[in-house]
């Protein structure tokens, strides 16, 4: 039960169930269902598959327009491939014209592992959070993953859903609440605020940990939903400890720290360091490697603790 | 749906006003695209006025036939047919393309008669095919209708939605091509050529119809095919002449993306045959 568990699972069996309860779901492919999970759907529901082979702008096209006579589409694939190859589609069909489909994309981040770079989406954050209509979500535990995927079918409209290919560590409970738009604190605390999704919510929780044994305090919060941002929560942090890094599998430019930063910069600025991938591709290793590697870890985040703390006033 | 076959005499008429309209609306906005308007001018007219189900005062009406602008800087012709057949009065035709006016520069569904915001290229088809399958899995006899410019077919996305679309059998599917040989830049045979075109939507699976364009016969008698055509999707090949009834813009590719000033409107007017 307890088991490291990839996202993707979570997403592919909660929508088995969702699509019990609503048969107007359909699920539109391009040949990576069986790494998305989206497979499960196609086993249980075979008549409200659609394949249209390796084709993504077309995959989302077509779900775009299956929309217009009343269906709800989940499209899938590779984060790189729907978010890069059909971002035109998606700008054009899914958003300008708002409609109901589900982006949900597994494989992203450094964790795809061994495959390498080219499937190591590290822009998707930034490419989905400028489109307007869009809600970006990235849960960061297969229980999470879980009610995200019920969260974002039972509201209409344009909706990413970022899962993970890796194993990941259960940070969640069953009872916990889930809200689109809502941040949950993890840990409570007062010198300083972590603030990361997904993969990284494990890796903020040990430094929180390992920063209590040096006697400093860090709020420990899951933005899972990067658009629309928890303005309230994220203000409430910077007010009340005044310091935040953030931590996210991506790219530094344009993700979740991006994000928080355009708020706070605004709103209430506070120093701010990030913990991200610096301008850079990845490469081939296993997902711990490669999270060693990018500098993605608890110690680095306690590093950059160290660093916004001292810049505080 | 056949419609009692309208009077060819009037329809003529019709297509002489539309061109009017296309010539001064661009003329008002100060910008807009004439070239590709004035060569969709018969299809268009042919689909209101002979083939699709549709109600003017309900545009979103459950029964109702479904037409895809993929070509969405065609507005002025567009715009200017929806009013004809009832949409919208044509008042608003002189707010194209101003603040505020439902009438987008791009095709847009705040507009009564539109169903897909498009402007980006290579979009139309996909979206048709999904429209035109749902409308399958839910038993419904809606036919889909999608118009296609002849240089827009060089975006490869259109030929996964050919593929897509026989695949799938959706029979229920027309695309219509303006093949008025003229895209942005010149002429669609020099820039890349779509030949042999009938032949290369036949290979991926398509019924392929070519007509002349600007003949309405021909053009119902296409659509007729299309109602008959069972298990394949179905393509019109309409040629066209882009700018057509302008001696000075016809063929001429200056006039894709340019509106008539004043003088230049006052001559195309009298042009006009
Ligand atoms: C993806 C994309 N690329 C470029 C353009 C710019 N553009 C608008 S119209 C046009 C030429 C279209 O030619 P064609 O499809 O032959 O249309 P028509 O002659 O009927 O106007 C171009 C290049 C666009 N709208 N979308």
């Amino acid at each position: 039960m307890n088991k490291p568990t990839p996202t993707r699972d979570g997403f592919g069996e909660e929508l088995v169930k969702i699509a019990k309860e609503n048969e107007k779901i359909l699920v539109v492919s391009a040949d990576l269902e069986d790494a998305t999970r989206a497979e499960y759907f196609k086993n249980a529901y075979p008549d409200r598959f659609f394949s249209v082979g390796i084709a993504e702008q077309d995959m989302v096209g077509m779900a775009s327009g299956l929309t217009l006579q009343g269906f709800q589409c989940f499209v899938n694939s590779f984060a790189v491939f729907l978010t890069n190859r059909a971002y035109d589609m998606l700008r054009m069909d899914v958003c300008y014209n708002n409609c109901d489909v589900k982006v949900v994309c597994s494989h992203a981040g450094v964790t795809v592992g061994p495959d390498g770079a080219s499937a190591q989406c590290l822009e998707d954050f930034a490419l989905m959070r400028v489109l307007p209509n869009i809600k970006v979500i990235c849960p960061c535990d297969v229980i999470e993953a879980r009610k995200a995927t019920r969260a974002i079918s039972l509201e209409k409209g344009p909706m990413y859903l970022r899962t993970s290919r890796a194993p990941l560590p259960i940070v969640t409970k069953e009872e916990d609440t889930f809200i689109i738009g809502k941040a949950n604190i993890l840990k409570e605390g007062s010198d300083v605020s972590i603030i990361a999704c997904g993969v990284m919510i494990s890796e903020a929780l040990s430094a929180a940990q390992k920063l209590q044994e040096q006697n400093i305090n860090a709020r420990v919060i899951n933005l899972h939903t990067i658009k629309p941002l928890d303005e309230k929560t994220l203000i409430q942090a910077a007010k009340e400890t005044g310091a935040i890094v953030t931590a996210e599998e991506h790219q530094i430019h344009g993700g979740m720290g991006s994000a928080i930063a355009e708020l706070l910069a605004q709103k209430y600025p506070v120093p701010i360091e990030m913990i991200a991938v610096k301008d850079s591709f990845g490469e081939s290793g296993t997902p711990e490697e490669l999270l060693k590697r990018y500098h993605l870890k608890d110690v680095d985040i306690v590093q950059a603790v160290k660093q916004v703390l001292s810049r505080k006033k | 749906m056949n419609k009692n076959k309208p009077d060819i005499t009037s329809l003529k008429k019709v297509a002489f006003q539309i061109r009017e309209t296309i010539l001064k609306m661009t003329n008002k906005a100060g910008s807009g695209h004439p070239g590709g308007s004035l060569s969709a001018v018969e299809i268009l007219i042919s689909l209101y006025a002979y083939k699709m189900k549709y109600d003017p005062k309900n545009p979103k009406w459950e029964g109702r036939d479904f037409l895809f602008i993929s070509k969405g800087h065609t507005t002025p012709v567009v715009y200017a047919v929806l009013a004809q057949y009832g949409f919208f009065g044509k008042e608003e035709l002189s707010t194209f393309r101003q603040l505020g006016s439902r009438l987008q520069g791009h095709v847009h569904q705040k507009v009564p008669g539109i169903e897909f915001n498009t402007g980006s290229l290579g979009h139309g088809l996909s979206v048709a095919n999904g429209a035109a399958l749902g409308a399958k899995l839910l038993k419904k006899d809606t036919k889909v209708f999608c118009l296609l410019g002849d240089g827009e077919l060089q975006e490869g996305s259109n030929w996964e939605a050919a593929m897509t679309a026989s695949h799938f059998k959706i029979d229920n599917i027309c695309a219509i091509v303006d093949y008025n040989k003229v895209q942005e830049n010149g002429p669609v045979e020099q820039i890349k050529s779509l030949e042999p075109l009938a032949k290369k939507w036949e290979s991926f699976g398509w019924k392929a119809v070519e007509v002349d364009g600007h003949n309405f016969d021909e053009i119902f008698k296409a659509l007729d095919d299309f109602d008959k055509c069972k298990d394949k999707p179905f393509v019109i090949i309409a040629h066209t002449i882009k700018g057509k009834g302008v001696s000075f813009m016809e063929g001429n590719r200056d006039w894709h993306g340019k509106a008539p000033n004043n003088e230049q409107l006052d001559k195309a007017l009298k042009d006009l045959k």
